[in-house]
């Protein structure tokens, strides 16, 4: 999952003397009475692949657009490498955009398609064949250029989509649900080409999507929208390790978590009172909050063991009865019940094909995690 | 059983009742008799005698200009028409606009047809144009109202196209004009060729509309065989009749393979 970043190495958002690329300020989108973008501000550095991520309904496809210049912002600023965007509109922007659905010339071959930008930038027509000739071969699809779109598949449609978006070496791409026409196989196989790609090209991606594990493989960092806001910013390793709260928690993997409030604070770890755990919560990290504060436990079903008895070198541990086992393949997931009646979600991988010692629905059981597994959410 | 035999002779009884007087009046235009609904024997005699009336083959020749003409003129106003419609967003008068451009189509002839005698009859009283009237007068009072089917046709194509697509063009480079023509248009090109065969046969049939805005000399066909037929129904109508259905005929198999065609382009 983080092989992505760590390919890349560089950290651009943590250094103070590169300036960012994209810089979003203070922007709100308002239809009518609706507020589709709430006072966004984000910084978005040369050579990122930053993905929006949320639901639908949530913002970030309006967000893209106004990036591309097809809707003004109500209000704040979009500046991009510097210079302010407001007042220019798409076809003065050195910018380019996927659309959700490709959006192709359906009356023009795959060669016509790619070539369009160039055509409208006045490139001498030689140059436009060489680079069509590149950009077919970068994206895979020497042989097709006479192919009208309709006689692609929905995989080909989207490379024809993305070889005419890139052909005009725009600085920014925008890829709006890049993926989401493409069934699970070759989504995987296209996530893995696209970063290729993008790390050939050195162009600076914006990717809106829905879709969380794509998000987590694509982006170098993403943004976690949720009603016209964003509410938390970070590498994907950040955003699923330290969420800042209930709703990134939440809304990224899978999550169990446990409300209370604060009962003991210590310089290097905390206590927390959790009446749905009807136990004090060791976590073994400093807190920002006093005591009593409402908080809530997070805690991935991931980080959790169960046994039918565990070590007693365990920080946290609690008496549970399972009450279904789902069988996923790679992993198995617990779904146990706490003697306070509050259900959790408890997952082990499968490492044994079949295990005639494994933990059956309806036994009483140990599960259990250290105090560095969790994190506590404030918000 | 029972169920797809009566299916059977409903569908039979359809035909017969929209196709029998068709065919009856195709019959009895290789009647070799003088009387129209005495069967006499086989002949083409009717069909020689009309291509020496100067009189009917002005007339074609007159309504074959002015429906080229309208629907032409009808089809690019209603391009620009729906393009504004389903383009410009909540414009001022966008209701008036709509109204307007569609009013023709449930406005009764009669009053369409004396609306535009008199505007004529008062512009060249004010301008001196259009002088008289004739072909001029036919083509702009057949694409008012063809532009309505117009409109509607286009419209309904237009608000069906994929606005990204639009939004890409934009996005590459191309200016609003050039979008309009490299993507708006050729999308458009189906509902362009329906719409303007629709306002073709509906110009080369009209009668009550041309009838108040033409003028002597200017006489269009279908007004050629009304002033025939009163005089009494000739074989030779018959055989005008028939040339012009086999031409419609011709003309609606073009057109329905040509969009069967661009259907499937755009799948």
């Amino acid at each position: 999952m983080t092989e992505a970043i760590a390919a890349r190495g560089a950290r651009p958002w943590e250094d103070p003397a590169v300036a960012p690329f994209l810089q979003i300020r203070n922007v709100t989108k308002r239809f009518g009475s609706y507020t589709a973008v709430n006072d966004v501000s984000l910084d978005i550095y040369r050579g990122e692949l930053f993905c929006l991520l949320g639901g639908s309904g949530c913002g970030k496809s309006t967000l893209l657009r106004m990036l591309a210049g097809f809707e003004t912002p109500t209000s704040g600023q979009i500046l991009i490498d510097g210079e302010d965007m407001s007042g220019v509109p798409p076809y003065l922007r050195d910018t380019n955009m996927m659309f959700q659905s490709y959006a192709l010339f359906p009356h023009m071959s795959v060669e016509k398609n790619i070539a369009y930008g160039l055509k409208r930038d006045g490139v001498k027509r030689a140059e436009v064949a060489t680079r069509v000739t590149e950009m077919l071969s970068l994206v895979q699809l020497d042989g097709l250029a006479a192919r009208k779109p309709h006689q692609l598949s929905g995989g080909q449609r989207q490379r024809v989509a993305l070889a005419r978006a890139l052909i005009r070496k725009p600085k920014l791409l925008m890829l709006d649900e890049p993926l989401g026409a493409l069934d699970k196989k070759l989504r995987e196989e296209t996530q893995r080409e696209l970063i290729k790609i993008q790390e050939t090209l050195g162009v600076t991606f914006v990717v809106v999507t829905h879709d969380q594990e794509e998000a987590m493989t694509l982006s170098t960092r993403l943004g976690v929208m949720t009603a016209g806001e964003i509410m938390q910013v970070g590498t994907p390793h950040d955003v699923y390790e330290y969420p800042q709260s209930r709703f990134v928690a939440d809304f990224i993997g899978s999550v169990n978590l446990f409300e209370g409030r604060i009962a003991g604070d210590f310089e290097d770890h905390a206590t927390i009172h959790s009446p749905d755990t009807g136990s004090e919560i060791l976590v073994s990290h400093g807190i920002s909050g006093v005591k009593g504060q409402p908080v809530a436990v997070a805690l991935r079903p991931e980080k959790i063991a169960i046994e039918r008895r565990l070590p007693e070198t365990v920080a946290n541990r609690l008496r549970a009865r399972v009450e279904d086992v789902s069988y996923m393949g790679n992993l198995s997931v617990f779904h146990v019940t706490l003697p306070t009646g509050k259900p959790v979600k408890v997952s082990q991988t499968n490492r044994l094909r079949s295990d005639d010692d494994a933990i059956r629905a309806g036994e009483e059981v140990e599960i259990g995690w250290d105090g560095a597994a969790s994190v506590v959410v404030t918000a | 059983m029972r169920r797809s035999v009566s299916l059977r002779l409903v569908a039979i009884f359809g035909f017969v009742f929209l196709y029998a007087p068709i065919l009856s009046l195709v019959v009895f235009s290789f009647n070799e008799s003088k009387l129209v609904t005495v069967w006499g024997g086989f002949s083409t005699k009717w069909y020689a005698a009309l291509l020496e009336d100067q009189q009917i083959l002005d007339a074609a020749w007159i309504s074959l200009r002015v429906a080229v003409m309208s629907a032409t003129l009808a089809t690019v106003i209603g391009t620009l028409a729906s393009y504004a419609l389903a383009r410009f967003g909540r414009f001022r008068f966008r209701m008036l606009l709509s109204g307007a451009v569609t009013a023709p189509l449930v406005m009764p002839e009669v009053i369409t047809g004396l609306s535009m005698l008199l505007l004529f009859v008062a512009l060249e009283g004010i301008f001196g144009w259009p002088a008289g009237r004739g072909v001029d007068t036919l083509v702009i009072a057949h694409a008012t109202f063809g532009a309505a089917y117009a409109t509607v046709v286009l419209g309904s194509r237009m608000s069906a196209l994929d606005r990204s697509v639009e939004e890409a063009a934009l996005d590459l480079g191309a200016r609003p004009l050039r979008v309009f023509f490299d993507v708006t248009l050729p999308a458009l090109a189906p509902a362009l060729i329906s719409s303007w065969l629709l306002v073709f046969t509906i110009s080369l049939d009209d009668l009550v509309v041309s009838a108040f805005v033409t003028g002597p000399g200017a006489s269009t066909l279908p007004m050629v065989i009304f002033s025939k037929v009163r005089l009494g129904v000739s074989p030779e109508v018959n055989a005008l009749a028939t040339l012009v259905i086999a031409a419609i005929s011709v003309v609606i198999v073009l057109a329905s393979w040509q969009m069967r065609r661009a259907a499937a382009q755009t799948r």
